[in-house]
């Protein structure tokens, strides 16, 4: 299928928005499509321009201009608006000759919208944001409706999003959700010493977040660390060092090491880096998206059995489960787990099997189903008169 | 006199600018209405060949003889059923399918299977493809509902003859993936 992509945020940025639409463009030519993306993006050839550090535009995306930052819905973005943008996407879509237009985030003033008033055809659009309430959607809504009218499919990447567009702009949407590029956590080299012969437990996440669970992992270390001399604990995630440094009692917390807020290459290090991945949450999680991380990185995991977790965990058969906030229950099994290798082995298999559900290539195949629903065979996406 | 002339010149301007209007939103209701139509193939085609997937499913000879009469007598009703019926047939389809997939390990066993893996992902896109289908569809209609209760299209017939669309309800969940 010939797809375009049409992505409202500048390319040079990272962010959610930018990240799903690379992800997703990605995975779409990984299952055979032809994929375009128009975004904003600075293609001067000037040496200010895309030379200053910023990294070549992939080849299937096409420059909309330059973004603009401006206020919009209470903060700063970067957007392309304007008659120039508006003819080169005018132009994007005469020429690509599109079986269908994929648009993101179409109530944005930018390329989405653009596009939306410039075609005709099969239009899918995927709603992102989710606020409360939005004083810019709600007095936009007379002005993006003739717009909007145009959407044949729309898709939510999450529940708040979905709600969110119900109440402003009205009308329904299919849920489907972000994924996770699970190739990128496959392989990585250990960080240095790791796990070493003792053994080596890990956490990942908010260390000041009450319900991320890190006081649990750290009472049980209280009695795991003294049961086993030389295993240690690695943290990382944003949080006051210190202050998770000053709870742990004296003689253990050399073995304690804390990295802090880390890179997205050094959490994937992390990951490979321990023999039991603890995930101690105590709630609130919808999906964890961390668990979905480690799983791809094959960590043998031991979480808490809320129900988002044991969900995603098969009930126990891709990772092993204790009960929720009991410490001394987490410090036996992981216990069992640093003494039983093939146990371990057993979990990362079942594990990286497990993730697959979550990874983009299985999203975009949902994509692509909403893709053929609304494709109607020889008619492609046209300008509008 | 050159007054009266104005007043014409300005008359004539007032009812090009309203036939101008007027016109623009009956291209958009019309535009609303081809979608809306499009839409409503794509909701037929896709309960078709949810249908069609069901009874080659059962027809597979992989299933047990209990299953596939369920399975082929679900699809077949939801095939003949009258306009009327259509919603309830559906959703009954979609229950059917839903008792036969989630029972303990039928996937599995499925997956193991000659042709299992390919009618498994063949059902579990027709499935989808419904609940996609039928949200597009009943957008479509809240949209030409909420265009068509607007003032103008009520004053003018707009919209020709088309009769106010009705919204497809039915239960559409899909089987545990």
């Amino acid at each position: 299928m010939r797809i375009g992509i049409v992505c409202p945020y500048t390319w040079d940025v990272p962010g959610g928005v930018m990240s799903h639409v690379r992800d997703l463009a990605e995975a779409l030519i990984g299952l055979g499509h032809e994929v375009s993306v128009i975004a904003p993006a600075d293609d001067t050839e000037s040496s200010s321009g895309r030379a200053s550090g910023t990294t070549p535009l992939p080849h299937y995306v096409v420059s909309a201009g330059r973004a603009v930052p401006v206020p919009f819905n209470g903060s700063v973005a970067r957007l392309s608006f304007g008659f120039l943008s508006a003819s080169r996407v005018r132009r994007w879509i005469r020429e690509g000759r599109f079986d269908v237009l994929h648009v993101h985030e179409p109530a944005s003033p930018s390329l989405g919208l653009l596009a939306c008033w410039a075609a005709d055809g099969p239009i899918v659009a995927t709603f992102h944001a989710s606020f409360e309430r939005s004083r810019a959607l709600s007095a936009a809504g007379p002005i993006l409706q003739s717009a909007l009218e145009k959407i044949t499919a729309r898709i939510a990447v999450s529940e708040k999003a979905r709600k969110t567009l119900v109440e402003h702009l009205g009308g329904d949407a299919v849920l489907i959700p972000n994924g996770v590029t699970t190739e990128r956590y496959a392989m990585a080299t250990p960080l240095p010493g790791w796990p070493g012969d003792d053994g080596a437990l890990g956490f990942l996440g908010r260390m000041d977040e009450q319900r991320k669970g890190l006081p649990v992992l750290l009472r049980a270390f209280e009695t795991l660390g003294r049961e086993r001399p030389g295993l240690r604990l690695l943290l990382a995630g944003p949080g006051d060092t210190a202050e998770v440094r000053a709870r742990v009692s004296p003689e253990l917390r050399e073995r304690v090491v804390i990295l802090g807020l880390v890179s997205e290459s050094d959490k994937v290090r992390a990951l490979h880096s321990v023999d039991v991945f603890v995930a101690p949450n105590t709630g609130g999680e919808s999906f964890g998206i961390v668990l979905a991380e480690a799983m791809s990185a094959g960590a043998p995991i031991l979480a808490s059995d809320i129900s988002a977790f044991s969900r995603v965990l098969l009930g126990g058969r891709a990772g092993a489960l204790f009960p929720v906030g009991d410490a001394a229950a987490l410090a036996g099994a992981a216990g069992e787990l640093l003494d039983d290798a093939p146990r371990r082995k057993q979990l990362s298999d079942e594990a990286r099997a497990a993730v697959r559900v979550y990874d983009w290539s299985t999203v975009a195949r949902d994509v692509v189903r909403v893709y053929e629903t609304v494709a109607g065979g020889s008619r492609v996406v046209e300008t509008s008169s | 006199m050159p007054e009266t002339l104005l007043n014409i010149a300005l008359l004539i301007a007032v009812l090009i600018l309203i036939g101008v209007y007027v016109s623009w939103r009956a291209t958009r209701l019309d535009r609303l209405h081809v979608r809306l139509e499009t839409a409503r193939a794509g909701l037929d085609a896709a309960l078709v060949r949810r249908a069609a997937v069901a009874l080659e499913l059962a027809a597979s000879r992989q299933l047990d003889p209990a299953t596939s009469l369920l399975l082929a007598a679900a699809a077949h009703e939801a095939r003949i059923a009258e306009t009327e019926n259509r919603e309830f047939a559906e959703s009954d389809l979609s229950r059917a399918l839903r008792a036969v997939v989630d029972q303990p390990d039928f996937r599995r066993t499925l997956a193991g299977r000659q042709d299992g893996p390919a009618l498994l992902e063949d059902l579990d896109a027709a499935v989808r493809k419904v609940e996609y289908a039928r949200s597009f569809y009943n957008n479509a209609v809240t949209a030409t509902r909420a265009a068509r209760r607007k003032l103008l299209p009520r004053l003018l017939p707009l919209h020709g003859r088309a009769p106010l669309p009705e919204f497809f309800e039915i239960d559409d969940a899909p089987p545990e993936t």
